[in-house]
């Protein structure tokens, strides 16, 4: 048998290799330490155990890692679209998701790319899937942005119940990734969830308190009846698909919701105003024109 | 194993009669960045005591064989592959703490103590006291995070490992938390609280002054003579 064959012989050279490694290392630790060919051996010989560490615990624990980022990934979806609850079996439920890719810059589905294995985030940083943000419309302070984004979509008996978006923006201290879930009429929110942050412990980042979470559930992303109506809204071969004024952002203080355009506020963070202002800033930016806004119009049209 | 008195010597001593934070205070930084919660100073804590103890370890067992021109770079090349096993490890088996903790099991490279005791003990010591030393510094650093964390999260957030233990005023409780103990200066104000206390109740621990500034009119007094 060839296989046999080959892996003695490799044996057998590798047992050569050792055998002259062996003499040459013992022939250097008697040389004096500050010699030029020990230093140079034991730099090499460092350097060889450091990577051989290094690598083998990073290939041997990569797939723990990868079950535990897709594990993570999938609890935030199912978590922003109020489908997570104790005892929720995550694989299970989560086949209930579709995912798809859209055109950021037609907001039609795509099919040029595959969604299981695209990475919207990562994308954003490869100069030949995204686009750099001209700075006065960087209200995100993002930079770049994917051309394509891989949107969820959760469907109940064939129809559409929720649309799930990826988005993200600078706060004060880190850019804070993160999904919003709105409802089949892409207008009500069904749930805002920043699970990737660093912001301060305690002000901003009580993102990630569920209580504060919870305020956005209801509320609307678009105002219809604003001036800014007409300028936002884009003509495609003669038919407008009207975007609507993205309202939706976070207020100072408490929303006293018997006041009109109570349902576009959010509480603000209490003692984090730029991490507030940051999260104003990247739901303005992802519902705008920018980011969903046309998606979502056409969603909303039927279109979808 | 039996542990001699030297070996519990290395073991002891770095807690309080020779703390690396209060005492030599090295490490500064990382104990100022991770002390906004308990969990996460006691995974930092874990993550430095391991490398510290293996590290030094490491550059013990080979002290006898580093050139001196290339000491700091060896040094350095065997913290620097722990860590990121350290690091690889926390990713694969506490993915949550790994993502609070991000940049600053990285930084332990830098951290002053890992450092400090490969140069000050494991180049001149046998790998198993070298451990022990490291598992001594380490455990003395986390001797202060803990502390310092238990006060920020306890009285910045009102909680103790994420459980609510004094009720916030907005939720209903009575408590209204302090907000700059969230903040990085209020782990400076508490460790220098730390070290007030430690040196007043351990004199010797105070640093002779470097020099003493002469009284106004002695100059000229002197010159007299």
């Amino acid at each position: 048998m060839p296989n046999s064959v080959n892996t003695s012989q490799f044996s057998d050279k590798l047992a050569g290799y050792l055998e002259k490694a062996k003499l040459y290392a013992d022939k250097i630790l008697v040389l004096p330490n500050e010699s030029f060919q020990k230093t140079l051996a034991i730099a090499f010989a460092l350097c060889l155990a450091g990577a051989v560490l290094v690598s083998g615990s990073a290939v041997t624990l990569k797939p723990l890692q990868e079950s535990n980022k897709s594990k993570d990934e999938k609890v935030n979806i199912l978590e922003v679209a109020g489908l997570l609850e104790d005892g929720t079996d995550i694989e299970s439920t989560f086949k209930n998701i579709e995912t798809k890719i859209v055109d950021l810059s037609t907001g039609e589905y795509s099919d040029s790319i595959d969604p299981k294995t695209y990475d919207q985030w990562k994308a954003a940083k490869d100069p030949a899937l995204s686009e750099a943000i001209p700075p006065e419309q960087d209200i995100a302070s993002i930079k770049r942005k994917p051309k394509y984004a891989k949107v969820y979509l959760v469907k109940q008996d064939r129809q559409l119940k929720s649309i799930i978006l990826p988005i993200n923006g600078y706060g004060l201290w880190s850019t804070m990734y993160g999904f919003i879930a709105l409802q089949a009429d892409a207008q009500t929110v069904i749930g805002l969830n920043l699970y990737d942050q660093a912001e301060t412990p305690g002000l901003g980042g009580e993102v990630v308190n569920p209580k504060w979470k919870a305020l956005w559930k209801g509320k609307k992303v678009y105002n219809f009846t604003g001036k800014e109506l007409h300028e936002s809204n884009l003509s495609e071969k003669g038919q407008s698909i009207e975007i609507g004024e993205v309202a939706l952002g976070l207020v100072k203080g408490s929303v006293d919701p018997s006041k009109p355009g109570s349902e576009y506020q959010v509480d603000a963070l209490a003692g984090a105003t730029l991490t507030s202002r940051g999260v104003s800033n990247l739901v303005q930016y992802w519902m705008g024109k920018e980011g969903y806004g046309l998606y979502l119009a056409k969603v909303r049209s039927g279109r979808g | 194993m039996n542990l001699t008195a030297e070996h519990k010597k290395v073991l002891v001593e770095p807690l309080v009669d020779n703390n690396p934070i209060t005492l030599q205070v090295l490490g500064i930084c990382s104990a100022l960045a991770v002390t906004s919660q308990l969990s996460t100073a006691l995974i930092m804590s874990l993550a430095l005591t391991s490398v510290t103890a293996c590290s030094s370890a490491g550059i013990a067992f080979i002290r006898n064989h580093i050139p001196s021109s290339i000491r700091i770079i060896a040094q350095m090349v065997i913290i620097a592959s722990l860590v990121i096993v350290v690091d690889q490890i926390l990713k694969a088996f506490a993915y949550e703490i790994s993502k609070q903790l991000s940049v600053f099991v990285g930084l332990i490279i830098t951290n002053c103590i890992v450092m400090g005791r490969a140069e000050a003990y494991a180049m001149k010591n046998p790998p198993w006291e070298s451990f022990l030393d490291g598992i001594g510094n380490g455990l003395g650093y986390s001797l202060i995070l803990v502390s310092v964390a238990i006060v920020r999260e306890l009285f910045g957030s009102g909680k103790l490992l994420g459980i609510d233990v004094l009720p916030l005023l907005k939720d209903g409780g009575w408590y209204v938390p302090n907000g700059l103990l969230l903040l990085p200066p209020s782990a400076f104000f508490l460790i220098g609280l730390l070290i007030w206390a430690v040196r007043t109740l351990k004199p010797q621990q105070v640093e002779k002054a470097d020099y003493a500034i002469m009284p106004a009119h002695g100059l000229a007094h002197g010159e007299a003579h």
